[in-house]
């Protein structure tokens, strides 16, 4: 390693907090109530004791996730707002975003947004046809729900309905 | 110790099936049997490009033309694309597309499986993302098959016909690799359990890997490629 301190995931250096926190504040553009570090896409923050230049590194939900600019440019601007004027966005595939990597108080947030948290990620490749076990609605509670459509208004979503409520709502998928 | 690259030909083949593959699904957007369904593929045709430009970003650095994603997208002619005639093909109907789309995540939740633990750990990192996307486009096609074959004597006349017609496709898939045996495993029981016949095995059209394809890719390549190609360097 070189001289630069790391924000995260360990402890983080003097140097690179104000960073850290600038970037970890940033939300989600598509489920603004939830921010990057909150659903565990913001990997690392390290600032060059030289130059000053904050690197963050990221990693996106899915492959194709549209948002990715959105928050790339969110966490320039962020950062920046810091007091750093040299910041880079990385991005880094491995290991892969799991939907395991959102926090507590992430989950908690989403539920109170109407969206149902996703539960653990199953066993990969443990049959032809995952299934997921009662998602709760996050409106009512119930566990009598079911999925109207595995494919909802973002890649990372799927649309469900409550029987008991009648209530449409979204759920985040295991992945 | 850096990793070792993979080949630009193996590059081109895996990123043009996923880049073909999300032009023909993304024409189903508006035009799907009921809304759900337009957002459906949408969400799959946004993966399979997250993948495609995952994969030709990198195949461009590999080239060392100076070129990038875009211009491996957009300013290659027909010949010089590595995909597989099967992600090329029309959908006449919403059967062609589900049997399709059964056929190719089949083959690309294996093919993603076994390179991600490629000895190339960019394009293994790519892989290990990709292949949690393909189990959920197979779940996907398959729920479907299974609605489509064991449908109405319509929906099952349809879907037998796309089966039928798209098989003899399927062979191409697994040259230079082994992973046809693991695939029969998957698809022949969802076919099966959707009261289809499984198609024969004979003819077995091939070429897409050598860039000799159907008339069908330059039709698609013109639609893709056309605006950018009118308009060079514009930016939005």
């Amino acid at each position: 390693m070189s001289g630069a301190v790391s924000g995260a995931p360990g402890p983080v250096g003097a140097a690179a907090r104000p960073a850290w926190e600038a970037a970890a504040a940033v939300v989600d553009p598509e489920i603004r109530v939830v921010t990057i570090e909150e659903l565990g896409i913001l990997r690392d923050v390290t600032v060059d004791p030289e130059t000053r230049r904050v690197t963050v590194t990221i990693t996106p939900t899915y492959s194709g996730c549209p948002a990715l600019d959105v928050i790339r440019a969110e966490i320039a601007r962020a950062v920046r707002g810091a007091g750093y004027d040299d910041v880079q966005v990385a991005t880094s595939l491995a290991p892969a975003w799991s939907t395991d990597m959102i926090s507590p108080s992430g989950r908690a947030k989403l539920a109170a947004a109407g969206i149902a948290p996703p539960g653990p990620v199953g066993v990969p490749g443990s049959g032809p046809v995952g299934l997921t076990l009662r998602v709760r609605c996050p409106r009512c509670g119930s566990p009598e729900t079911e999925q109207v459509s595995r494919f909802g208004s973002t890649a990372c979503k799927a649309l469900w309905r409550c029987r008991s409520c009648t209530e449409p709502f979204e759920h985040l998928k295991a992945h | 110790m850096s990793s070792p690259v993979t080949s630009l030909d193996e590059l081109l083949a895996i990123g043009d099936d996923a880049l073909i593959a999300a032009q023909r699904l993304a024409q189903w957007c508006s035009r799907a049997p009921e809304m759900e369904e337009d957002v459906a593929l949408a969400n799959i045709a946004l993966d399979q490009l997250g993948v495609a430009r995952l994969v030709l970003s990198y195949a461009a650095e590999v080239e060392g033309a100076g070129g990038d994603e875009d211009t491996l997208a957009y300013l290659r002619d027909d010949r010089q694309f590595r995909n597989c005639l099967l992600v090329e093909l029309p959908e006449p109907d919403f059967a062609f597309a589900i049997a399709k789309l059964l056929f190719l995540s089949a083959y690309q939740r294996l093919r993603y499986a076994a390179l991600a633990s490629s000895a190339d750990e960019r394009l293994a990192a790519i892989a290990a993302k990709a292949v949690k996307e393909s189990a959920y486009h197979l779940d996907h096609a398959t729920l479907w098959t299974l609605r489509l074959g064991d449908g109405t004597e319509e929906s099952h006349r349809r879907m037998q016909h796309a089966v039928d017609e798209l098989w003899p496709y399927t062979h191409e898939l697994f040259e230079g690799n082994d992973l046809r045996p693991a695939w029969l495993s998957q698809v022949e029981p969802v076919l099966a359990e959707a009261t289809l016949a499984r198609p024969t095995d004979g003819w077995a059209p091939t070429g897409g890997r050598a860039g000799l394809h159907t008339e069908h890719l330059s039709y698609l390549l013109a639609e893709m490629q056309v605006v950018h190609r009118a308009h060079p360097g514009a930016k939005w």
